[in-house]
């Protein structure tokens, strides 16, 4: 009845804005299928197992991406093993111990900061600062500390968020029972943010694994197979760098294409990991 | 035992101080290094010659440092993927976040954050071998590396930051708006775009000033798709960003032209500081609403 009585013009505006709204989710549903079927589809036949266990060699002319792979579990490794701790701090300091409005605000724009600054920046202070002031040369643990500094502010806030929802009773209870603050901290807070320091630990693999431009300089372009110690204190590309390399210097699509469906194999795996880590949390804190 | 539990207490905060202050001092060496390394160069070049100089031409033998057409670069890249990528994000963030069945949102929302994950290079890649190769048979053009290339590669890749934010901005809006809009006779869609995008507004506004702060440095994916020439900026032209200008001459760069890649990276740093300033403007907006 009420449609009936609706004139032409509005009908027409409600049909118009409702096919652009339908429309506009299609375009970006197709475009993520696309990309996602494209780069599988070219991908996986260039996936070999000799691309995958060998090294790049000149004298039998062949690409292997062993040393890349190798990189990326480094640079993941180490970056994680340093962002961690110094993200969970900072987010205790803040929920924890800080009583000053004006120190919280400060650090907190700082992270805010942090997060919208571009990698390419990160890459050249990263390059001035940890490769040539700190003399670490172009070499794996420089990229690393450069994505330290990236992604500082992701372990931060979502172990923040998580702190915040540890309900204020506990803390009183375990102070009330003679626990003083590190105490508390320890045996109380600690456990209750565990699900927001995986959150940001899956973030930031996913953000690292995807990172090119602030690895360039710090990292920089070898494909040398060396162990994990040796590794850091050399150059290396990652599989994203490496990428870059094959597409853009070599000319070399089927490998370039064969790692990028490696890494988009991966990063479908890191988002099924947080949606399912955030799916466990949510059921059992709502029991 | 007590004053050694007291003093077990004041330094375990006082490392958790120390921690909490790196980002501070993080925000700070990224500044202080920018500023350092880029200033001599706008000093011995001339702050309007480099600003507004109109060629780029580090490795001749009169090298001339002018960096104008790859703020221009930027800025018509920036515009032109906001200009592509807003409505397509907003459009699909207020179906998401109202009209959407459940399922279709979840699914849709995972899709999304696909999108954000997937790294910048297999963007180039792609763009590189689809889109390039795609605009100069559609266009008639020698080479489909381009500008265009380029503000169709970023116009995807800031879609999930407007999305997102859009869609956290538009679940805020008090359902009892949207109630008495329906309860007055308007229908779901004018209800959705008369009253609750103005009432989401502060957020939409920065779920675009996030798009433009994206847009404005992604290197890796421009770089691979935009022919890298330092041309003044044209639709079909190859053309260079101030984010690819850095990263493109950096391995083989030294003396003044290195210096002048730092200014270029300074005058980067303050414009993405210039959307970040806004950007929280329009989130503190949002807040206190």
């Amino acid at each position: 009845m009420l449609q009936n009585r609706l004139t032409g013009r509005r009908r027409a505006y409600a049909a118009v804005m409702r096919t652009l709204m339908t429309l506009a989710t299609v375009v970006t549903g197709a475009l993520v299928l696309f990309l996602i079927v494209y780069v599988l589809f070219k991908g996986i036949p260039n996936i070999t197992w000799e691309l995958l266990s060998t090294k790049p060699s000149y004298l039998s002319n062949t690409i292997g991406i062993l040393p890349d792979l190798l990189n990326t579990v480094y640079i993941v490794i180490a970056t994680l093993l340093v962002v961690l701790p110094l993200g969970v701090c900072s987010a205790i300091y803040l929920t924890e111990y800080a009583t000053n409005k004006k120190l919280v605000a400060m650090i907190e724009y700082a992270a805010e900061t942090l997060s919208g600054i571009p990698s390419i920046i990160y890459g050249l202070v990263g390059m001035l600062f940890f490769c040539q002031f700190l003399n670490m040369q172009t070499s794996l643990l420089a990229g690393a500390l450069t994505l330290v500094i990236m992604n500082l502010p992701t372990v931060m806030r979502t172990t923040e968020e998580s702190l915040k929802t540890v309900p204020q009773s506990y803390r009183e209870g375990a102070f009330g029972l003679g626990a003083g603050k590190w105490r508390v901290i320890r045996t109380v807070v600690l456990p209750g943010c565990v699900d927001g320091v995986i959150t940001g630990c899956i973030l930031s693999v996913g953000r690292i694994l995807g990172e090119s431009a602030a690895l360039l300089f710090t990292a920089g372009f070898a494909h040398a197979l060396n162990g994990f110690f040796a590794g850091l204190g050399s150059a290396g590309a990652t599989l994203t760098v490496a990428l870059y390399f094959y597409a853009k210097e070599a000319g070399e699509f089927g490998v370039a294409f064969a790692i990028a469906a490696i890494l988009m194999v991966l990063t479908l795996l890191v988002n099924l990991a947080s949606t399912l880590v955030g799916q466990y949390y949510k059921k059992r804190r709502s029991l | 035992m007590k004053n050694k539990k007291r003093f077990i207490e004041d330094v375990v905060q006082g490392v958790f101080l120390v921690l909490g202050l790196v980002a501070v001092g993080c925000v700070l060496l990224i500044t202080v290094y920018l500023v350092v390394a880029g200033l001599p160069a706008i000093h011995e070049i001339g702050l309007i010659r480099f600003l507004f100089g109109k060629t780029w031409a580090s490795t001749a033998a009169e090298p001339s440092y002018g960096i104008l057409p790859f703020i221009l670069t930027s800025v018509y890249g920036t515009a032109g993927a906001v200009l592509l990528g807003v409505p397509i994000g907003f459009l699909t963030a207020v179906y998401l976040a109202k009209l959407a069945p459940p399922r279709l949102k979840a699914w849709m929302e995972s899709t999304v954050s696909l999108l954000a994950g997937i790294p910048s290079v297999v963007y180039g890649l792609v763009g590189m071998l689809v889109l390039v190769p795609a605009i100069r048979k559609g266009f008639h053009v020698p080479d489909g590396a381009s500008l265009l290339a380029a503000i169709i590669v970023l116009s995807v890749m800031i879609l999930p930051s407007i999305i997102k934010v859009a869609i956290t901005a538009l679940e805020a809006v008090p359902k009892e708006y949207e109630d008495a809009s329906l309860a007055l006779g308007a229908t779901p869609v004018e209800t959705y775009f008369r009253v609750s995008v103005p009432a989401a507004k502060s957020g939409i506004a920065a779920a675009v000033v996030l798009g433009v702060g994206r847009a404005l440095g992604e290197a890796m994916a421009v770089m691979m798709v935009s022919g890298n020439v330092p041309n003044m900026p044209a639709l079909f032209q190859s053309v260079r960003f101030l984010t690819t200008a850095v990263a493109s001459e950096m391995s083989y760069s030294g003396g003044l032209q290195r210096q002048a890649l730092f200014s270029i990276a300074l005058v980067l740093f303050l414009f993405i500081m210039l959307i970040n300033a806004t950007l929280n403007y329009f989130l503190k907006r949002g807040k206190e609403k």
